[in-house]
């Protein structure tokens, strides 16, 4: 289907006339990074690109405004050149699907709710971001939240919209807080631990003083964890947190770019070969259960946030993925699949009735024309609409 | 002064004998208040200057009984108010002569504790303060901590999205909550989050955090717990002016440095503090700011020396630095006792709370010092300055005719200053009664309409805590105004912050 390249709220606002009109659905996409997860579908495609643009950055308020269709990797360069960062640590998904880095935006990271491995501590998408102008199902442009960094003004819709996938609102432009960058980084390693050693090692370091700001286990067998701040601190920290893991081996600390691609990779679930990509959500002490009920299918897997995320890459779809993260108190969501599994399997894990019926009524509070329901999620459009 | 409220439905009043029988007949007799007297205590929140008893009080004890009453209600279309400790300074917990008070007073229990996971799973009448102690003794704490964390609960916390004076390091309620357990209007019971990190869809866990009791109520929830720090610091730091004070608070984090705490003072709340608690606050001074670090040893020690060292090029005049835990407590004494202590300058005050995008404070404090000589009314400020969140307090004497209304149109004032700079009506207490009329001032109708509709899909009959949030045009009511003023306040064995 065509394509719409909307210059302003406006612009949007009469491209969902225009597709309410028509009778077609709308697909929001930012830079098309995420385009491969889901089910394929039919949808006018309307693209944020030209929603782009620094409005305001002010570093010593922690705050940044830019248009949805801004480059996540831009954003990136430019906080950076204030010594901060955005510290959901978001990834762009290209190399997730063997693509080149570079297209993500930050509206699509925000809408897909994309955190990297320093969100244990850090928080996620949701947690950074301050408010939003978005055009509505409805066809209406609305603000919400603010743009300062503590504000209870009102429903947080700003949560809402976070990983609501573009089935609420198209968002166009967006505030979110920002972080000094720590002047130090340091990357320790413990090698050789079982996934249940590993989570509990994570554990241990994530209740100690030590302080770690994230913890992996990469899929080569180390088990990662990362210390940032200032000099002195990370000094300190470092005579702790061999004491406080003592039990589980040696650590060694990591060559600075040996780091970088152990963090890069577990972070977004690199480099785990298969077709099939699951991105599983369970509380830490159960991944090491959902792994072991997932070997019988030679999984290739990765652990962050201190085993709370378990990145498993499978050959085939066979694998009962879905009941084993369920059984374990969580979720799965399929990342990376082939055509037919994207047809059969939908992306979401489904939620139970009552969870189910409130979030469609959610969604057509914000979009009663199912404008922004393409199919993606494969027919949960219509389940319980009243 | 009034409030315009929703107008009491003539057909519930009516058979206030036959709800007040069917409650019983889903809680226990005696967790349903219905004598008059008995509901006085109920009759406000910890913003006095509402009152309105209600119509009757339900502590259910059970999610089943929330259910159970929520679900007779909503067949009934009989309205209800969640009610925590009572102590939102909004006006959020204000009954209705209507409506059914579901107090969650009853559910304190302390579920789980999983120290490897870092959470904890409690009742919502659990107090803020009840979960820290709870795991301190193996080295936790919860971190989000209002002043108010001895009375309140965290049902409220969540209702509210409550901060405080570690939320700039830490966050607010909602960064710190995994999950709930919430019973929808009908009595339909979901559990959103858990114990894991990301929702599998929508995130709705994350809109009822903050949803004011409007959405739902919560009946259980899980809560995130982190380590204590090894150590702690705290520097005490006073300026000339406020606007060398703000300098070197932006300077602080321009450096990269995001301290546990930063508090500011101005000249009226330093001095009522100083003449209140004796702790040796500079009076020369015409801003005091306490910065608290916290972390290993280490870190704090550097820190300090950092921030001092910032301190003076931003030409502070006094410069302070704990070291130890004594010394440091007593530069937060003053800090805790601002509320009270300029309470004893004036028989009341009424207490602010909007956030501004800090470099903007100047120009703020100044355009308040006007509004201040226009209205006759004095004002002290305490903020929150490492995020903008400012308190201001209006001194006024609710004795004088006219005072009292004259004290909240100077806050209105406030408000929308606050708004026209940049920031928002409230950084951490809620909208409530009290600023619900403000709301068009930062949103527009469509704004609202958005927001009103996300209301719509929770609770489509309305019934849940109306009267609040939303700006009330009609259909309303007016409802008659007392307060207490003269020192008596409710909870005053709580620091105020
Ligand atoms: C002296 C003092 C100091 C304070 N300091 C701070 C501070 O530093 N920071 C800060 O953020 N706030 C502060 N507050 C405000 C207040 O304490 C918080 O808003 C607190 O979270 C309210 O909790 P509560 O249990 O008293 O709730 P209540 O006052 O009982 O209710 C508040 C709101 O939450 C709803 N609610 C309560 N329980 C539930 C539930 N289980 N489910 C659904 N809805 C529910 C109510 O309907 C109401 O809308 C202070 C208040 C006082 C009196």
């Amino acid at each position: 289907m065509t394509e719409i390249n909307p210059q302003s709220p406006q612009d949007v606002c009469d491209a969902i006339a225009d597709a309410k009109r028509d009778g077609v659905r709308l697909e929001i996409r930012g830079g098309g990074s995420k385009s491969l997860i889901g089910a394929p579908r039919e949808a006018r495609t309307l693209g944020m690109s030209a929603m782009a643009g620094v409005v305001d950055y002010d570093p010593a308020e922690l705050v940044l405004t830019v248009g949805a269709g801004t480059p996540l990797a831009q954003i990136e360069q430019l906080v950076a050149s204030e010594r901060q960062m955005l510290a959901f640590e978001p990834f762009d998904h290209g190399p997730v699907f063997g693509q080149a880095a570079g297209k993500a935006t930050i509206g699509g990271v925000i809408a897909a709710g994309v955190a990297g491995s320093g969100r244990v501590t850090a928080g996620s998408a949701r947690d950074h971001l301050l408010g939003f102008t978005a055009v509505s199902g409805r066809g209406e442009t609305f603000v919400a939240g603010g743009k300062v960094v503590k504000n209870v003004t009102g429903f947080d819709l700003s949560k809402l919209v976070t990983s609501s996938w573009g089935r609420l609102a198209a968002i166009t432009e967006l505030t979110l807080k920002v972080l000094p960058k720590p002047r130090t980084s340091v990357t320790l390693g413990i090698d050789g631990l079982d996934c249940s050693n590993s989570c509990a090692a994570m554990a241990q370091a994530f209740g100690s003083n030590a302080e770690v700001s994230a913890a992996a286990r990469h899929h080569d067998g180390a088990t990662i964890f990362r210390l940032t701040g200032f000099e002195p601190s990370i000094a300190a920290r470092l005579v702790m947190l061999p004491k406080v893991l003592e039990a589980f081996g040696t650590m060694i600390a990591l060559d600075p770019d040996q780091a970088d691609i152990f963090w890069r990779e577990t972070g977004a679930g690199l480099a785990l070969k298969g077709d099939v990509l699951w991105c599983i959500h369970v509380p830490p002490r159960q991944a090491a259960n959902v792994i072991a009920r997932l070997e019988p299918f030679s999984p290739h897997w990765s652990l962050d946030w201190g085993g709370a995320r378990i990145w498993m890459s499978l050959d085939s779809g066979e694998a009962p993925v879905r009941g084993a993260a369920e059984a374990a108190g969580g979720h799965a969501m399929l990342i990376r699949a082939p055509l037919s599994m994207r047809q059969a399997i939908p992306v979401q894990h489904p939620r139970l009735a009552g969870v189910a019926a409130l979030e469609a009524r959610v969604r057509r509070a914000f979009d009663p024309d199912c404008i922004f329901e393409t199919g993606r999620f494969l027919g949960e459009e219509v389940a319980h609409a009243d | 002064m009034s409030i315009a409220m929703p107008i009491p439905d003539a057909s519930t009043l009516k058979k206030r004998a036959t709800i007040i029988a069917a409650m019983r007949e889903i809680v226990a007799f005696d967790n349903v208040i219905d004598d008059i007297d008995a509901l006085r205590p109920y009759e406000s929140d910890g913003l006095t200057a509402y009152r309105q008893p209600p119509m009757l009080v339900v502590l259910p004890e059970t999610v089943e009984q929330v259910s159970a009453v929520l679900r007779w209600c909503h067949r009934e279309a009989v309205r209800v108010v969640p009610r925590g400790s009572g102590t939102s300074l909004s006006g959020g917990a204000l009954p209705l002569a209507d409506a059914v008070l579901l107090g969650l007073g009853k559910f304190k229990k302390i579920i789980e504790v999983d120290y490897e996971e870092r959470i904890a799973v409690v009742q919502p009448g659990v107090t803020n303060l009840a979960i820290t102690q709870a795991v301190e003794g193996r080295g936790f704490y919860y971190a989000p901590d209002p002043s108010s964390q001895i009375a309140c609960s965290i049902g409220g916390n969540v209702a509210e999205n409550s901060g405080g004076v570690h939320c700039l390091k830490y966050g607010l309620t909602t960064n710190n909550v995994l999950g709930v357990e919430l019973v929808l209007m009908d009595g339909e019971i979901v559990r959103l989050g858990g114990r894991h990190l990301d929702p599998a869809g929508l995130d709705l866990l994350g809109v009822v955090v903050g949803s004011e009791g409007l959405l739902g109520v919560v009946t259980e929830v899980t809560v995130r717990i982190l380590p204590k720090p090894q150590t702690a610091r705290a520097i005490l730091l006073g300026f000339p002016d406020a606007e060398r004070a703000g300098a070197c608070v932006a300077q602080v984090i321009a450096e990269g440095i995001i301290p546990a705490g930063m508090e500011m003072m101005d000249k009226p709340a330093i001095h009522a503090a100083e003449a209140f608690v004796n702790v040796g606050y500079p009076l020369d001074v015409g801003a005091l700011l306490i910065v608290e670090v916290d972390g290993p040893a280490a870190e704090c020690d550097h820190l300090v020396a950092e921030i001092d060292r910032i301190a003076g090029e931003n030409d502070a005049v006094t410069r302070r630095v704990s070291n130890n835990d004594q010394e440091r407590l007593s530069f937060w004494a003053g800090r805790k006792a601002a509320f009270p202590a300029v309470g004893r300058l004036a028989p009341d005050y009424y207490c602010m709370d909007g956030t501004i995008p800090r470099r903007r404070l100047p120009e703020v404090l100044s355009r308040m010092e006007q509004l201040s000589e226009e209205y006759g009314l004095a004002v002290a400020n305490v903020f929150h300055a490492g995020d903008g969140n400012l308190h201001p307090l209006i001194l006024y004497d609710a004795n004088k005719p006219g005072e009292l209304a004259k004290a909240e149109e100077f806050g209105n004032d406030i408000l929308r200053l606050c708004v026209e700079v940049g920031g928002v009506l409230t950084g951490e207490h809620g909208v409530g009664v009290e600023k619900r009329d403000l709301m068009p001032e930062m949103y527009n109708e469509i704004d609202l309409e958005h927001q009103h509709r996300l209301k719509s899909a929770f609770d489509p009959l309305l019934l849940l805590n109306p009267g609040k949030v939303f700006p009330q045009l009609h259909r309303c009511a007016e409802m008659g105004r007392v307060h207490v003023h003269g020192g008596q306040h409710r909870f005053p064995e709580i620091p105020r912050f």
